[in-house]
């Protein structure tokens, strides 16, 4: 079900990753200001886009697992969730990299965008210990998908307000202003984000195949025990 | 803004950052292969004992001949690769 295109699909990502990290060292001018230390903007901000984007699109798949009562609309917010927390794990690493080298510091405290991210990618690290503390199945789906909403839903409300908040140290790439980018750096930049984006439904659609297969597989080991009770009841009956 | 960093220095920032993602993604990777691997080699363990068990299926009687040797061996096999 989840396989369906995944092979054309993994191989766009692979040809296209390739392309974007060409185009980011062969391509791409050096930035005026900040050098060769600008190179982490195209893997750091595509990451966090695809990461904020997959916790709503989680939160989307909530819904429908709520309207629909289809299990397997849970699974997919599940594993989105679950990728965009690793993503958002890469943007917290690469960020406090490229503040060392940009601004002196691993982390500041008292600057929006920062200290926002983290709240963010601190509620969704609850959705796990909220999901598999619940051991009946049904449970656990309906609860996941109501904070999967909740929590989708404050993505856009929070990156509404870090825009309003006042600029201090990080940039805002996505300003009403922000369209600076010179044509290279942009087209540099597009790339990076539909490659991005195309390794998430990738390894979506991976993981989803993998679930997927192991969930059949203890349906079908469930159901081979079963009959192989009830031929040994059959035969300690004769 | 402070000045540029030298290009032997941001190297190494830069390097570091591409280096996170990547291993993000291989270490990913690396452990949705060893569970589709898992579930590889229990399927085949269950194929083995389907195929065990369907030339038996076949010819009922003699099944039947031979009842405790083959739910013992089936109960047995069943249970070996629950993990």
């Amino acid at each position: 079900m989840y396989s369906k295109g995944f092979r054309p699909i993994a191989i766009a990502t692979v040809l296209l990753t390739a392309v974007a990290f060409g185009l980011v060292f062969f391509y791409a001018p050096l930035d005026g200001d900040q050098g060769f230390i600008q190179k982490i903007f195209y893997v750091h901000v595509p990451m966090a886009i695809v990461a904020l984007c997959g916790f709503v699109a989680g939160g989307i798949m909530a819904i429908k697992h709520l309207r629909t009562g289809d299990r397997s609309w849970d699974m997919r917010s599940y594993v989105a969730i679950h990728l965009s927390i690793i993503l958002g794990t890469g943007v917290l690493i690469t960020g406090a990299i490229w503040a060392k080298a940009s601004w002196g510091h691993w982390w500041l405290w008292d600057e929006p965008v920062l200290v926002s991210f983290l709240i963010v990618f601190l509620l969704y690290c609850v959705y796990y210990p909220l999901r598999f503390s619940i051991e009946d199945r049904d449970r656990q789906a309906r609860y996941s998908s109501v904070f999967a909403i909740a929590a989708g839903a404050f993505v856009p409300i929070n990156f509404v307000a870090v825009r309003l908040a006042e600029q201090i140290t990080h940039p805002r790439v996505l300003s009403q202003t922000g369209g600076s980018l010179p044509g290279e750096m942009r087209l540099t930049f597009l790339v990076c984000l539909v490659a991005m984006t195309l390794l998430f439904v990738t390894l979506w659609k991976l993981e989803l195949t993998s679930k997927q297969a192991s969930m059949q597989l203890k349906r079908l080991r469930g159901r081979l025990e079963l009959r192989a009770e009830e031929r040994a009841a059959m035969q300690a009956s004769r | 803004m402070p000045p540029a960093l030298p290009l032997d220095e941001a190297g190494q920032y830069v390097a570091g950052a591409y280096v996170v993602f990547l291993l993000l993604i291989l270490i990913y990777v690396a452990i949705i292969g060893a569970k589709v691997a898992r579930i590889q080699r229990q399927v085949s363990e269950l194929l083995e004992l389907t195929e065990e068990d369907g030339p038996e299926e076949g010819r009922s009687p003699s099944v039947h001949a031979r009842p405790d040797a083959e739910s013992q061996h089936q109960t047995a096999g069943l249970e070996a690769p629950r993990r």
